[in-house]
């Protein structure tokens, strides 16, 4: 017998501290197994945010960096450019990369710096216990929307995707998600690909991934998955949102 | 023929596996309680499984070894 | 060889930062010290380093601090709203443990403030700026040379102790024009086995960070922290002396206001009263052996400030308030003239503070 499922090898043997059912645990492994199959692990200087990942640094094998909320854009830009030959990537969640860090983030990309983001979006502030997030869907229930997000009041969440898809710096955009075996199949190609796209030198990428947040959510893990189908994914649909390169080989 | 192998003490008893699996192998194990304190997944019908990872891609906790 | 050239302070900092090894610098503009960033902008590309211009003060500050993380002597400039934004990454750079060079330019505050000179973010710099216990080491230069100078001795001492380095100068020191000249000096390389270069399979991970969740682990690396400090303090206080052995009275000042001060002293001398000035060159580690030995010998101090008086508690912290110390100040981006200054020393003759 043959082993045909195994930990990769990028993502430490550390019991991971996330709650039941979170998917930041499937997100690192994707991120781990695209380390380990470009065999880029040696070379990788990876950033984690400040929020549920922040222990991130324990997590990844490549050497790690632990940023100010939000900043991880300006911080993978200043190694990045003083060591191009390294594969920097960041990894963040909505209320660091779309709150916070939206200008670390929007510059970024707009600078084309080839990086690649990892971008988990699961509607909530996890860490400090399920406040709003600049993704939070209208009428979501949180701690700090008690009585449902009052787009009237606070605004209508962000499609940070869409939005980044429309500057002209960035290579390579797409959300996915990660609540079934077919989606996450996906995601783990789209991140294979951000990483691959910075080792090509071809720059800015950045995957979305929406997720899910049991614990804040109030649910089950498996009706957390199942509320990503019929309540995140129709506010933000899978898809490339850019892609230069394939836009270039088309025409 | 497939063999899954369990890092029993690091399953947090999410139960993701057990819904995700096609043939309904797996189950949380609830008359035991692991080193964290949670009833972990385990299989319960090894003749039924296919080796196809669902559980495994699905395992948040990155437990499940599949082999085949 | 060394060589002499007419030089804006602001350009001798941005040359003196290349001279000793700096080849990224990331900085947002803001008046009275765009002209380190212009000279940046126009050296850089040539000698294959990296100039860019951030989307913010905050983005800047991280971005040194990644430059830093990855083993690299880098700087950033700015002017005093710009340096407040700039406090919560040099909490981080504190907190990691990692060098860097930082510039303050400063102006009058608070709030948008002006664009004059100023020298009240004196407590900012010294105090800290950022949350969290920390200590920058803080040059304040009083010429263009010093500009230079400090530059180079601020990268080395970041490098050697693993802190922030920052000069502290003013509006005038920055716009004014000065011959300087730059020796040949030997620019010391630190090991920094810390740094994120990727441990291509062989070494463990590196990990740059600031997080300690157990606070017994945090005060551990706090108590490190500053056993460390207590080696700068001891070792790297620097201050200049003028007219001191046999002065009854004692200015203190820094910076632009030292100069003035100088004057006044020289204009005192010839009244007849004997009085010399103490100018810290470093303002942490505060020079406070020397200002508690002139307590001994003189009758009296006066602190001269472009700030409401920030200095002035260091003053009398170092003194242990053995003598009064009299205040001369201007604020706002005003600088006080010679005859204030004179008019100052007087008042402490006639013990009046």
């Amino acid at each position: 017998m043959a082993v045909v499922f195994d930990k990769p090898k990028s993502l430490a043997d550390l019991p991971l501290h996330y709650c039941p059912g979170c998917p930041h645990g499937i997100i690192h492994r994707l991120v781990a197994e695209a380390l380990d199959e470009l065999g880029i692990e040696g070379k990788a200087i990876g950033i984690a945010p400040v929020g549920c990942a922040v222990m991130a640094y324990d997590y990844f094998t490549c050497d790690m960096i632990e940023s100010a909320h939000g900043r991880a854009p300006a911080v993978a830009t200043g190694i990045k450019r003083c060591r191009p030959d390294n594969i920097v990537f960041t990894y963040q969640g909505d209320g660091d990369l779309a709150s916070i860090g939206m200008a670390e983030t929007v510059h970024a990309a707009a600078r084309n710096e080839n990086i690649t983001i990892i971008f988990v979006n699961n509607a909530i502030y996890g860490m400090t216990g399920g406040q709003m997030a600049p993704t939070t869907l209208p009428g979501q229930v949180t701690q700090t929307s008690p009585y449902g997000r009052d787009v009237n009041q606070c605004g209508w969440p962000i499609r940070v995707s869409e939005m980044l898809a429309t500057l002209e710096g960035p290579e390579y955009i797409t959300r996915v998600a990660v609540n079934n075996v077919k989606n996450v199949m996906n995601a783990k190609k789209a991140i294979k690909k951000a990483f691959q796209n910075q080792v090509e030198g071809k720059g800015f990428s950045l995957v979305e991934v929406i997720s899910a947040c049991p614990t804040n959510w109030g649910m089950t893990p498996e009706q957390a998955l199942k509320w990503v189908d019929s309540d995140m994914l129709p506010y933000y649909p899978m898809g490339v949102y850019k892609d230069r390169s394939a836009a270039k080989e088309a025409k | 023929m497939a063999k899954l192998t369990f890092k029993t003490d690091l399953c947090k008893g999410c139960g993701l596996c057990v819904s995700t699996c096609p043939k309904g192998c797996l189950a949380i194990d609830t008359a035991s309680i692991n080193k964290k304190g949670y009833s972990p997944a385990v299989m319960v019908n090894e003749d039924k499984c296919i080796g196809c990872a669902f559980c495994a891609t699905m395992c948040p906790d990155c437990i499940i070894t599949v082999e085949k | 060889m060394a060589e002499r050239v007419l030089m804006k302070g602001n350009e001798a900092i941005a040359e003196a930062a290349i001279r000793a090894g700096c080849r990224h610098y990331f900085g947002y503009p803001i008046t009275p010290q765009t002209e380190i960033a212009a000279y940046m902008a126009k050296k850089m590309p040539k000698i294959g380093g990296v100039f860019l211009q951030a989307e913010s003060e905050i983005a800047s500050i991280n971005m040194v601090y990644g430059a830093s993380a990855a083993g690299m002597r880098v700087m950033t400039s700015s002017s005093s709203p710009g340096i407040s934004l700039k406090a919560e990454g040099l909490s981080y750079l504190a907190g990691s443990d990692i060098p860097a060079f930082v510039v303050n330019v400063q102006r009058g505050g608070p709030g948008l403030g002006g664009i004059q000179p100023s020298q009240a973010d004196y407590f900012q710099a010294t105090k800290g700026g950022g949350h969290g216990d920390y200590r920058m080491i803080v040059l304040a230069p009083a010429s263009v040379q010093e500009m230079a100078s400090l530059t180079i001795k601020g990268f080395d001492l970041a490098d050697k102790y693993n802190m922030t380095a920052m000069i502290l100068a003013d509006g005038t020191i920055g716009q004014m024009m000065e011959p300087i000249t730059f020796e040949d000096e030997e620019i010391r390389q630190y090991d920094k086995p810390w740094a994120l270069t990727g441990h291509e399979g062989k070494r463990p991970h590196n990990v740059v960070n600031s997080l300690y969740l157990k606070p017994e682990e945090l005060e551990r690396k706090n108590f490190e922290r500053y056993e460390r400090y207590k080696l700068v303090e001891e070792n790297e206080a620097m201050w200049e002396e003028y007219m001191m052995e046999d002065a009854e009275y004692c200015v203190v000042a820094f910076g632009i206001a030292s100069r003035v001060a100088k004057n006044a002293v020289v204009a005192a001398r010839e009244k007849g009263i004997k009085v010399g000035l103490i100018r810290p060159i470093t303002l942490w580690p505060f020079p406070k052996k020397v200002l508690e030995q002139a307590a001994e010998k003189v009758r009296g101090f006066v602190c001269v400030e472009l700030s409401m008086g920030q200095m002035i508690e260091d003053v009398r912290l170092a003194t242990n308030c053995k003598r009064h110390v009299g205040l001369v100040c201007r604020s706002g981006g005003m600088v006080p003239s010679p005859d204030e200054v004179l008019a100052g020393i007087e008042n402490a003759v006639k013990g009046v503070y």
